[in-house]
């Protein structure tokens, strides 16, 4: 059953150069009424099943926060509809209409009563409210004697215990200190498995990876790629990384014209760094790209790179089983590694004790990526190979064990 | 229709916003509540002051007169000046959140209303004291003149707040507006200076018709006409469902206008 239905949804917004507000504005400066229309939204279409959590991914002023607010129905599409099942929960902007000279307990009443929450209902949640804010000393005191922190720690846990339906989220994780943050993150997951449907905007795509089965990526306010976001991710940050690429290219291109230009270091595409090669070898030099499970096989990323125009990097590794199912995934970056960095030219080894793999055929992704995960360089299927077994298991990971029978 | 039953579903912000409206309205001020009482009295002052010392009005009793009038008005003109700018008030709100925008038009002419049957004690209190005799089986027409001029107020709320959003001029209009529109209804004199054949249209005016009935529960002691007691209902009524209409034909770009 669909809760969330977005067909063919447009929006277009006026641009005022010089908005009249006023009689005489309106009639003697027709001017300052002149106005242009930028279309948002082009024509977006999906649904969302229940308890299904999406995420909208795509670059600043893609639509996706538009999309989001036409969702709360804050502001209303030119044409198509939007279906919504149930009570909606937003996150868009925590703590709003909270009145500074109010306590914190009074302010829950407040706001929990935005969301659309009897009486009863509020004084049913409250302790938990409080509880989850961790606030219990302070919430008899006004708000504005609150820091940044508690007052949105205080708005999440009121947004986040309303029990909708329908939760909408956009970029509100950086609550509060990590272990705040975890606590959300838990409690997302939570509702979530209670069969609560989620929609998330969010740069961060990690978090929208863990979260969501599906990923909808807009651009130019339209849906370029829809999937789970494994599949979705890798190609949003190539094309990301692409276009900054493109765009850095194109202002270092200003750079040398004014120079009066040397155009012997025009390039089609700047380069950062590349993976040149990648070879996955077994043990005695096994070469072939077939292995045992559980043999030693050590990975080889050859590279080149301009160690002056790194911002930083890492070093992702993507196993997939043919069938596009991820097997292993990891970074430096998530393991914290981040004492290295690359030279004009080199080899990256990682070398895998146990190729814990059941049979079948796989490929590797490989990426190098900048701080903010961009990719200066992402090989798919890098390297293919098989693993054989004598032992015919099922399932992906061969888990080391010992019967024992007493 | 469905934006009842979601109406319903957000009394309890309805509620809330009443509530801090009250409390909020006179906060600061070194009398804070007593407010809602001295602000009639005053204005009570100066229009016997004028209408009666002044311009020597020979109507017996005339600040009672006056009075019951009054203090109606003063809630139905709050929908005209303070109302315009419910929405607007809240703007922070309505580009944030979702909730049945409504609620504020609503909660603002609730809280007016509250603050009239604060002053009603008033009322009471100068009625008790004054020769005027109070005869109890009447003021059962109360609750029915105040819930139907409660429509009209919602009503007019709903028209004045959605349009000053597109059109902030509507927030001084109304102040000229709300002047003429006294002088058009029957507060400072009775309806008998109206010549007879224009009472017709002159009981087209929403407030007409309210004011004489409140003025013939409260003042002359008798029954409203059975031709009054229809015309309450049937024009608040009609203004409350313009209201809606307006309001929710207005209400789809508030978040883009504000």
């Amino acid at each position: 059953m669909a809760v969330i239905e977005v067909r063919d949804v447009k929006k277009h917004f006026k641009v005022y150069f010089d908005k009249g507000h006023t009689f005489k504005e309106k009639i003697l400066f027709r001017n300052r009424n002149r106005y242009e229309e930028r279309a948002v939204l082009n024509g977006i279409s999906f649904s969302v099943e229940k308890g299904e959590a999406i995420g909208l991914v795509g670059h600043n002023g893609c639509g996706k926060s538009t999309l989001l607010k036409l969702m709360t129905k804050i502001i209303y599409p030119d044409s198509g509809s939007i279906k919504i099942q149930g009570r909606i929960s937003s996150l868009l902007e925590l703590g709003a209409g909270f009145h500074p000279d109010m306590t914190g307990r009074e302010n829950i009443y407040t706001n929990a009563s935005i969301f659309g929450l009897t009486k009863k209902e509020i004084e049913s949640r409250i302790d938990e409210i409080i509880e989850f804010s961790e606030l219990e000393q302070f919430i008899d005191n006004p708000v504005r004697t609150y820091s940044s922190g508690m007052y949105t720690r205080l708005a999440f846990s009121v947004a986040i215990n309303v029990d909708a339906d329908v939760l909408l989220i956009d970029e509100i994780l950086a609550v509060g200190d990590a272990a705040f943050q975890a606590k959300c993150f838990e409690k997302l997951l939570d509702i979530k498995s209670r069969g609560t449907t989620i929609v998330i905007v969010s740069h961060s795509l990690a978090q929208v990876e863990k979260i969501c089965e599906r990923s909808i990526w807009i651009d130019g306010g339209k849906i370029r790629m829809e999937g789970a976001p494994n599949e979705v991710h890798p190609e949003y940050l190539e094309y990301m990384g692409m276009k900054r690429r493109a765009i850095n290219h194109s202002a270092a291109q200003n750079n040398t014209a004014g120079n009066g230009g040397d155009k012997s270091e025009e390039q089609p595409k700047e380069f950062i760094a590349e993976i040149t090669k990648a070879e996955l070898t077994g043990e005695n030099g096994n070469d072939s790209g077939k292995f045992r499970t559980g043999e030693k096989v050590s990975l080889k990323i050859h590279y080149k790179a301009d160690p002056s125009k790194l911002n930083g990097v890492l070093i992702g590794l993507m196993f997939y089983r043919n069938d596009k199912l991820q097997c292993y995934g990891t970074n430096t970056q998530r393991e914290r590694l981040t004492n290295f960095t690359l030279k004009d030219e080199g080899t990256i080894t990682c070398d895998i004790d146990r190729l814990n793999l059941v049979a079948g055929s796989y490929w590797i992704d490989i990426a190098i990526r900048d701080n903010d995960m961009f990719a200066y360089d992402y090989k798919t299927a890098a390297v293919r190979f098989t693993v054989y077994n004598s032992v015919a298991e099922v399932g992906v990971a061969k888990l080391d064990h010992k019967w024992n029978f007493d | 229709m469905n934006i009842f039953k979601e109406l319903y579903l957000y009394r309890t912000m309805i509620a809330s916003l009443v509530r801090k409206d009250l409390k909020g309205r006179y906060k600061g001020s070194v009398l804070g509540f007593l407010w809602t009482f001295i602000n009639p009295l005053l204005q009570l002052g100066v229009y016997t002051l004028v209408f009666q010392m002044l311009l020597k009005n020979p109507m017996e009793n005339y600040y009672m007169h006056l009075f019951v009038a009054l203090v109606p008005w003063i809630f139905f003109s709050s929908a005209l000046t303070t109302g315009s700018k419910a929405v607007l008030g809240q703007a922070n709100m309505v580009k944030k959140i979702y909730f049945p925008r409504e609620v504020m038009p609503i909660s603002y002419a609730t809280s007016s209303f509250v603050n009239m049957l604060l002053s009603f004690v008033i009322i009471f209190a100068v009625l008790i004291i004054s020769p005027i005799k109070i005869h109890p089986l009447l003021l059962l027409w109360l609750p029915y003149i105040m819930i139907f001029q409660y429509f009209l107020v919602v009503g007019v709320t709903m028209i004045t707040s959605s349009v000053t959003v597109y059109l902030r001029d509507l927030e001084h209009i109304m102040s000229v507006l709300t002047q003429a529109w006294m002088y058009a209804s029957p507060v400072v004199y009775p309806i008998d200076y109206i010549p007879e054949r224009y009472r017709n249209i002159y009981l087209l005016n929403p407030m007409s018709p309210i004011i004489l009935a409140y003025r013939d529960v409260l003042y002359f002691g008798k029954c409203p006409e059975t031709k009054i007691i229809i015309l309450i209902a049937a024009e608040s009524t009609v203004v409350l469902i313009a209201g809606f209409l307006i309001f929710h034909k207005l209400k789809k770009h508030f978040a883009e206008e504000l």
